[in-house]
C-alpha cells in the first residue's frame, strides 16, 4: 500500500502537480495495481539473464556527421514555441 | 456499391482498369466520414483539401500508366503518428495544437506509393488503453453497436475500417493496441514484428514493445500495406537492416500450428472458443496440423508489461515539458512550477498514472524489485516462445477473451482494463509478430459482435503467418458491417 507520501514524492519525481483528490485516487489505484504486479515475485527467475534488447537486432548506426535538416521544417517546429532569435524560451530557474 | 466499401485490391482493379478514378473513392471515404463521424468519433481532424490534391495527382499518375500497389488508395491514420503540417495530438490535451513538422518514415513511404492521407483517427491518450476511451477528444464509439467501445489504443482505426471510413487505417501495437480494436470491430489487424517497420515519426510509448501496423478489410490488404511500409531505416536505429516482406501464397499444406493451452483457460468465453475450433477444423482439411504447446509463463505476461510499459513511459513522456511544443500551463512563477502544472494540467488520468506507476517502478529502492525482476520474467517468456517456435511454425490463440464491452464498464478500474491485454502482450514482450482475423459473430445482449482469433510467429516468419491468414480467411466468411 502506497502512502501519501510516497504518492506526493513519485508526483514530485515525475513533475506532475496533482490536485488531493487525484492524489487519493491515484494512491488507492497504484497500489491495488501494485498488489496484482506483485506475484512477479512468484517467478523463479534465478538461472536468467534480465532481457535488455529483443530479437537480436544490432544498432543501425551512421557515420556520426551533422547533416543539414529541411530548414522550413526546422522553422516550423521551431514555431511551436516562444522564441527569441532563434532561442527557445524559457522560464526562469531560480 | 459505394466505392468506400471497397477493400484495397477491389479498388485497385477499378483504379487500374479506368471504371473509377481516385478522385472518386476518395469522395466517397470523405462523404462516409461526413455521414458517420458525428456518432462514432472514429476522426480527430480531416484533411480534406489535401486528400483531395493526392487523388488529383494520383489519377494523373495513372492516366500516364503509372501502377503501384496503393497508387490512389485513401487510408486514415494513427494519431500519434506524424503527418508534416497537420495536426498530430496522441488523443491528448497536450499536443492539443500541435502540428507535426515532419512526416514519419512510413507516411513518407505510403506519399511516395501514391497513397491519400483523408486525416487522423482517435485513440486511448498517447495510446495507453484497450478501449479508446481515455481520448481527451471522447471515445470512439464501435459501429456494431454505439454503446459498445471499438477497442483500443488504435479503436479510431479500426473503426474507421469496420464502417468503410477509408479503404485502409494505420495503427500502433505496443501491448495488443492493433489486434485487440480489430477483434472488436471485426476486421484484420496485423502487429509487424519488433523492429520490422520504421518507427521515426511515431510519438514514443514504450520503445522496447511499439510497432507499427495495418488495420484492414482483408488478409491481402494487410499484407500489401505491409511490404510497403517495412524495411529498414536509417532515421530509426532499431530497424533490421534488409528488406522484409510478406508473398500472397494460400498453400498451408504441412504448416504446424500450436495451442497454447495457457490461452484457452480461465475467463475466455465459450463462443470464442468455439470459433477457434472451428479456425482449427478448417486449417485441418486445408493441410495443416495441429498440436498443444505450453508457454507456462503466460500468467506473468501482464504484470511484466504493467512494470515495463509504465517505466518506458514515464520516460518517453518526461519530454512533454511545455517548453518547445505542447500545452503550456498559464500563472506558474518558475520553471519547476510551470513543468508541474503543464504537466498537470496536460496529461489525462491514464498518461498520469502510467507516469506515476513508472517514476516508482524506475525509483531508489524499488528498481531492482519491479523493473529487473520484470525484464529476467521477460526473458522466462521469450523463451517460452523459442521453445514453442522449435515444433510448430505458429501459434493460434484467442485475440481477446470476450467481445466487445460497454463505454464504460471498466473505464473505473485500470486493472480490469490492464487484463483486457491477456492473449497479446505476450507476442509483444517478445518482439514477435502476430495477426488478429475474425472468426465469426455472437450474440450479446442482443447485439450481434465480431469475434476474433490470433496467429502468432516468429520474427522473420512473414510468410508463413501470411499463409495461414489467407487460408483462414478463404475458408471462414467474413461478416461485414453496412454502417450508414
Amino acid at each position: 500500500m502506497l502512502t501519501n507520501e510516497q504518492i506526493k514524492h513519485i508526483a514530485d519525481l515525475a513533475h506532475l502537480e496533482l490536485t488531493p483528490a487525484e492524489e487519493v485516487k491515484y494512491g488507492e489505484q497504484l497500489s491495488a495495481i501494485l498488489n496484482y504486479i506483485d506475484k512477479l515475485s512468484e517467478a523463479d527467475t534465478a538461472k536468467v539473464s534480465i532481457t535488455s534488447q529483443i530479437g537480436g537486432l544490432v544498432n543501425a548506426w551512421r557515420e556520426d556527421e551533422v547533416r543539414p535538416w529541411d530548414r522550413e521544417e526546422v522553422e516550423a517546429a521551431l514555431a511551436q514555441s516562444d522564441t527569441d532569435e532563434g532561442r527557445v524560451k524559457v522560464k526562469r530557474v531560480l | 456499391m459505394e466505392l468506400n466499401r471497397l477493400n484495397i485490391q477491389e479498388a485497385r482493379a477499378k483504379l487500374d482498369s479506368g471504371e473509377i478514378t481516385a478522385q472518386e473513392l476518395t469522395e466517397a471515404c470523405l462523404e462516409q466520414i461526413a455521414a458517420t463521424n458525428d456518432r462514432l468519433n472514429a476522426v480527430l481532424t480531416l484533411c480534406t483539401e489535401r486528400a483531395r490534391a493526392e487523388a488529383l495527382e494520383a489519377d494523373r499518375r495513372l492516366k500516364a500508366g503509372d501502377r503501384g500497389p496503393l497508387l490512389g488508395i485513401p487510408y486514415l491514420c494513427k494519431d500519434n503518428i506524424m503527418t508534416k503540417g497537420i495536426r498530430t495530438t496522441a488523443a491528448s490535451k497536450i499536443l492539443e495544437n500541435y502540428v507535426a513538422p515532419y512526416d514519419a518514415t512510413i507516411i513518407k513511404k505510403l506519399k511516395t506509393a501514391g497513397a491519400i492521407l483523408l486525416g487522423k483517427t482517435n485513440l486511448d491518450e498517447f495510446a495507453h488503453g484497450a478501449s479508446t476511451e481515455n481520448s481527451a477528444f471522447g471515445p470512439t464509439k464501435n459501429p456494431w453497436d454505439l454503446d459498445r467501445v471499438p477497442g483500443g489504443s488504435s479503436g479510431g482505426s479500426a473503426a474507421a475500417v469496420a464502417a468503410d471510413l477509408c479503404i485502409f487505417a494505420l495503427g500502433s501495437d505496443t501491448g495488443g493496441s492493433i489486434r485487440c480494436p480489430a477483434a472488436f470491430c471485426g476486421v484484420v489487424g496485423y502487429k509487424s514484428a519488433y523492429g520490422a517497420v520504421s518507427r521515426f515519426g511515431l510519438l514514443s510509448m514504450t520503445s522496447s514493445t511499439d510497432v507499427i501496423g495495418p488495420i484492414t478489410k482483408t488478409v491481402a490488404d494487410a499484407a500489401i500495406v505491409y511490404n510497403i511500409i517495412a524495411g529498414s531505416d536509417e532515421l530509426d536505429a532499431t530497424t533490421y537492416q534488409g528488406e522484409r516482406g510478406a508473398e500472397l501464397n494460400h498453400d498451408i499444406a504441412g504448416l504446424r500450428i500450436g495451442l497454447p493451452a495457457e490461452y484457452y483457460t480461465g475467463g475466455l468465453d465459450p463462443e470464442i472458443k468455439a470459433g477457434l475450433d472451428n479456425v482449427i477444423a478448417k486449417l485441418t482439411e486445408a493441410g495443416a496440423t495441429f498440436g498443444e504447446v505450453s508457454l507456462t509463463h503466460t500468467d506473468y505476461g501482464i504484470p511484466v508489461y504493467y512494470i515495463l510499459t509504465p517505466s518506458e513511459v514515464s520516460s518517453n513522456l518526461a519530454r512533454f515539458d511545455g517548453i518547445a511544443w505542447g500545452f503550456k500551463a498559464k500563472e506558474a512563477k518558475d520553471l519547476q512550477e510551470f513543468y508541474r502544472k503543464s504537466r498537470g494540467q496536460g496529461f489525462g488520468p491514464e498518461a498520469k498514472r502510467r507516469i506515476m506507476l513508472g517514476t516508482f517502478a524506475l525509483s531508489a529502492g524499488y528498481f531492482d524489485a519491479y523493473y529487473k525482476k520484470a525484464q529476467a520474467v521477460r526473458t522466462l517468456i521469450c523463451q517460452d516462445f523459442d521453445n514453442a517456435f522449435k515444433d510448430f511454425d505458429l501459434l493460434l490463440t484467442p485475440t481477446a477473451p470476450h467481445p466487445a464491452f460497454k463505454i464504460g464498464e471498466k473505464s473505473n478500474d485500470p486493472l480490469a482494463m490492464y487484463l483486457e491485454d491477456i492473449y497479446v502482450t505476450g507476442a509483444s514482450l517478445a518482439g514477435l509478430q502476430a495477426i488478429s482475423l475474425p472468426t465469426g459473430l455472437m450474440d450479446k445482449d442482443g447485439s450481434k459482435l465480431p469475434i476474433a482469433g490470433q496467429l502468432i510467429a516468429p520474427i522473420r516468419a512473414e510468410n508463413n503467418l501470411f499463409r495461414a491468414a489467407l487460408a483462414w480467411e478463404d475458408k471462414i466468411k467474413m461478416n461485414k458491417i453496412n454502417f450508414i
